[in-house]
């Protein structure tokens, strides 16, 4: 059994709170962050951002900053608009969400700022 | 004013090609359309098989009646419109086959197959007969129900986004009491799954009720949500004797608030499979379904019906998930033809694509996508390979590949979570993930302690047989 690892995952542990796609590795880079949001560029979908305190990140519905930015395909606009939200809000969760008006779904959800989880 | 009749009653045996083949036929867009690959009797012409079954699959039988001229046989009998070779195989032939709309009950697919594949299967004229590929109208498609929810509203329910989605079966299928499968299920959970399932033949048997199973895998979906802050579920599997029985257990999946159940939709038969997809659309459950004795009707390639047809069926009588061959583990699946049927799956509109063993253009209309799903003898290795073919609208499903790690099914359940966030991440990127995937999990097991010894523990396990139902394809 001293091989045997446990798993460290407890209710009473804020840390073993997950967001989401990307959130099993650890928080993206600046450089990683802007290859994500090219990925949303090259499909046509539309950047949108939200954010949350973490204790209320269960719901459907974060905040969202602004409106989501239709027909922007400028990856340093959409970094820029992260960081303002990210600064704006800095102990809360901000996700960049890549709307696709075609399947009426997102493609890409993903929390890249990640708040104090609670 | 109706023409004179012209003609008269002439009792005796016709050859059925002066009736059912005319090459010159224009199909319609109202009609429904198969294609069958026929072996004949020896001596049998190919126009006269043909003929056979499109006779023997609508409106002829083996004589002619009086009764024929009561009717407008020219309004109903199906047609066989065209014959073409099989490539690589000199017995066999393609028969395609139009049958006028009038022929059918409007959202019944279990009257177009009982039509379709009825009689004429054991039918003496031909040795073999497999259906290859329907074409469904779109009025058809309109009249049946379709997927409970689809999987865009799937996605919403339980905000997933930008990923396949993960899941397990729990095993051994069979002899784990409730609370101990219970426990099972929790690990999974809590280690970064989005859902487990219940496996086929597990309904309600001595060792664990299908009551207490419920109670059990519902606390350990409760609490792992609580831990992980992420939405899970549980297929909780309602096959049942009977279709009350299935319902009573339906209706108490709802009363647990439990979001997703599970049916086995061949075995438990199609009408009870159909008013099951309903149940789900009027109470806002997913439904899972699983395609148990698929591989008696769909594996042998001279007899039988492709998986694509009873994948296109599942769409219409109503699934939001169905498993569909993984391609790269232990269960059969040629990969062309897997690719064809996930997008008959999922897509608007598919076109022909004889490369995929597409032969129809198909318009679903707005009839929502199911899941594919992928399921059997898949591992952390696998991953690569599974999101490049099956891109992000697909279920993953590790078995053996979770519960079989040797820390247990929490960390196996977070080595596959890592490894599927770490392919998605650099597919993302641009990168090549199924020529780069050793590099890509390398780096994602620097982090991740229970990665990297679910990659030492697999790394031997291959499972490379040749596929025995491949696509027919000219290798001579």
């Amino acid at each position: 059994m001293s091989n045997v690892q446990d798993y460290p995952s407890r209710l009473s542990d804020p840390a073993s709170r997950k967001m989401g796609t990307f959130s099993y590795l650890p928080a993206m880079s600046r450089d990683e962050i802007r290859k994500q949001v090219e990925w949303i560029v090259k499909h046509g979908w539309n950047p949108a951002i939200e954010h949350t305190e973490p204790r209320f990140a269960s719901s459907n519905y974060w905040y969202m900053w602004k409106l989501p930015m239709f027909g922007e395909t400028d990856v340093d606009a959409i970094m820029a608009e992260l960081d303002a939200c990210h600064e704006a809000n800095p102990g809360n969760h901000v996700r960049l969400l890549g709307y696709n008006n075609f399947t009426q779904s997102q493609g890409a959800n993903m929390v890249v700022y990640r708040g104090d989880p609670v | 004013m109706n023409a004179p009749p012209k003609k008269r009653y002439d009792a005796g045996v016709k050859e059925y090609r002066s009736t059912y083949w005319e090459p010159d036929y224009a199909v319609k867009e109202t009609d429904i359309l198969a294609v069958f690959k026929v072996i004949p009797q020896a001596g049998v012409p190919r126009e006269e098989a043909a003929a056979a079954v499109a006779a023997e699959s609508s409106t002829g039988t083996w004589t002619t009646v009086w009764t024929d001229l009561l009717t407008d046989l020219d309004h109903y009998k199906g047609r066989a419109y065209r014959i073409e070779d099989v490539p690589g195989h000199d017995d066999a032939f393609y028969a395609f086959i139009a049958y006028p709309a009038d022929l059918f009950e409007e959202g019944s697919v279990v009257n177009v197959f009982t039509s379709l594949v009825g009689n004429v299967f054991g039918f003496k004229a031909v040795r073999s007969l497999r259906l290859e590929d329907v074409r469904f109208p779109i009025w058809f498609v309109k009249t049946c129900f379709g997927p409970p929810h689809g999987i865009h509203v799937e996605r919403d329910k339980m905000d997933k986004y930008g990923r396949p989605l993960l899941g397990c079966t729990i095993k051994p299928k069979l002899g784990l009491s409730a609370k101990n499968y219970g426990r099972a299920v929790y690990e999974c959970l809590r280690g970064g799954l989005d859902f487990t399932k219940d496996d086929e033949n597990v309904n309600s048997q001595p060792f664990m009720r299908w009551r207490d199973r419920f109670d059990f895998c519902q606390e350990a979906i409760v609490k792992s949500e609580a831990e992980t802050g992420e939405r899970k579920g549980h297929y909780m599997n309602v096959t049942a004797p009977t279709i009350e029985e299935m319902f009573k257990r339906a209706e108490y999946a709802k009363e647990l608030k439990t979001p997703i159940i599970m049916s086995d939709y061949i075995t438990l038969g199609w009408a009870a499979h159909n008013s099951l997809s309903r149940w789900c659309r009027d109470n806002g459950m997913l439904l899972h379904v699983h395609r148990a004795m698929h591989a008696v009707i769909d594996r042998n390639p001279n007899h039988g019906i492709n998986f694509r047809v009873l994948a296109k069926l599942l769409r219409l009588l109503g699934g939001d998930h169905l498993h569909s061959g993984t391609v790269v583990g232990k269960l059969e699946g040629d990969r062309a033809a897997t690719l064809g049927w996930i997008d008959l799956m999922r897509d608007r509109f598919v076109k022909e694509d004889r490369a995929r063993g597409i032969f129809f253009d198909q318009d679903w209309g707005s009839m929502p996508g199911v899941f594919p799903v992928a399921s059997g003898g898949i591992h952390v290795w696998h991953m690569p390979a599974l999101v490049a073919i099956f891109g992000n609208d697909s279920v993953l499903q590790f078995g053996g590949g979770t519960l079989g790690h040797p820390w247990g099914n929490a960390a196996g359940a977070a080595a596959n979570r890592v490894a599927l966030e770490a392919c998605v991440q650099a597919r993302n990127e641009g990168r090549q993930i199924e020529k780069e995937g050793k590099d890509i999990l390398t780096r994602a097991a620097r982090h991740s302690p229970e990665l990297r010894i679910a990659m030492e523990t697999w790394k031997e396990i291959k499972f490379e047989f040749d596929t025995v139902d491949k696509l027919d394809v000219q290798h001579r």
